[in-house]
């Protein structure tokens, strides 16, 4: 195998690995804040807030590792 | 007949695409020297090159320029209509909420107290980066904020206001020794400092790629999208292509938002955390 198969090979599942660490880590935050929204509902908007902005940091590294696996795929 | 049909499919790719298959999704993404308004015809813009660097006009330097038009009119109005009547109205409505929600939301539980000073810069950077996110969306424009260039700018210059009002703050030995907390165990110190420092560097590149790779992201999957059609070059694959598209587009426009928010309140925080070192 030439090293630019590999490259494609690599970042396929570079990519598919990333995705799955993010969606994992997003849901587990998304279900602990619905069950907290669901115990205090007048608490909803803060924890909404502060679900999106940790759902952004969490995107944020899914995305590092992203641009990566872009980075190998195209050089 | 096998054959065939990979032999059909792979001709309908390299047909499609230039050097390979999906080098049209990279050509639409990034940065170019000329406005392309691609059944119609494209705008050439002129090449720069000063003292050996390369300066010319390219598209994103367009759509900032634009951004920058679009805010300096749309700011000036509200801040005229102020001298009327202390109550805004119109256009100056609008934009004391955003401004109210980044004095409010993120200013002043970030920094605390003294948050004034820095207001101005955070004002800047979160309606540049939310204006420049929303001109992307618009067909045959470019995103500006999809350049690493152009992020990596804004992290720098976010750099130097941490920096700067940290040392101002605490003095230029004092902000430094205030990087490592108080009251750990002295073995753990020069572990800290370590860290500490990497992380003075770390934390504004990853504000810079957060917001590239949000943006490019976004983009890429809409191209991807609407790709699928020339590529498969059948019609069944239209509807399904272009709901998808379409999802994504409304998720963009949120991605947009948030990205805006995002920067604007890490931002706040590193230059609260800088400022007031003993939380």
């Amino acid at each position: 195998m030439d090293s630019l198969a590999l490259a494609y090979l690599a970042a396929g599942f570079g990519a598919g690995l990333t995705i799955i660490g993010g969606a994992f880590g997003i849901g587990k935050l998304a279900s602990s804040a619905m069950e907290a929204s669901g115990r205090q509902p007048e608490a909803a908007g803060d924890i909404r807030t502060s679900m999106i902005i940790a759902a952004a940091l969490i995107e944020g590294i899914s995305l590092f590792a992203l641009v990566i696996c872009i980075l190998l795929a195209l050089k | 007949m096998y054959q065939d049909t990979t032999h059909v499919v792979t001709d309908s790719l390299s047909a499609v695409a230039g050097k390979e298959d999906t080098g049209w999704i990279l050509h639409h993404v990034l940065d170019g020297k000329y406005l392309d308004f691609s059944p119609f015809g494209m705008i050439p813009l002129p090449h720069i090159t000063l003292f050996g660097i390369d300066m010319s006009i390219t598209r994103h330097l367009v759509v900032m320029w634009v951004a920058v038009i679009l805010l300096i009119i749309f700011l000036r109005l509200a801040a005229k209509s102020y001298k009327k009547s202390l109550a805004p109205k119109g256009v100056a409505n609008f934009l004391e909420v955003l401004i109210v929600f980044v004095r409010d939301d993120i200013a002043k539980p970030s920094i605390g107290h003294g948050f004034e000073k820095f207001m101005p810069y955070l004002l800047t950077i979160f309606f540049f980066i939310l204006t420049c996110n929303f001109l992307g969306l618009i067909p045959y424009s470019a995103t500006a904020t999809s350049n690493i260039s152009v992020t990596a700018t804004l992290a720098i210059i976010s750099f130097l206001f941490i920096q700067g009002g940290g040392i101002m703050k605490n003095g230029f030995f004092g902000y430094f020794k205030g990087l490592v907390p108080h009251g750990i165990p002295v073995f753990l110190i020069p572990i800290m400092i370590v860290v500490e420092f990497l992380g003075l560097f770390t934390k504004p590149f990853a504000l810079a790629i957060r917001l590239f790779a949000n943006m490019t992201a976004g983009h890429i999957v809409i191209y991807a999208l609407i790709g699928l059609i020339f590529i498969l070059k059948t019609y069944f694959v239209v509807p399904v292509s272009v709901s998808f598209a379409l999802f994504i587009y409304l998720l963009e426009i949120l991605v947009a938002l948030i990205q805006a928010y995002i920067f604007t309140m890490l931002s706040a925080l590193f230059i609260g955390l800088a400022v007031h070192q003993d939380h």
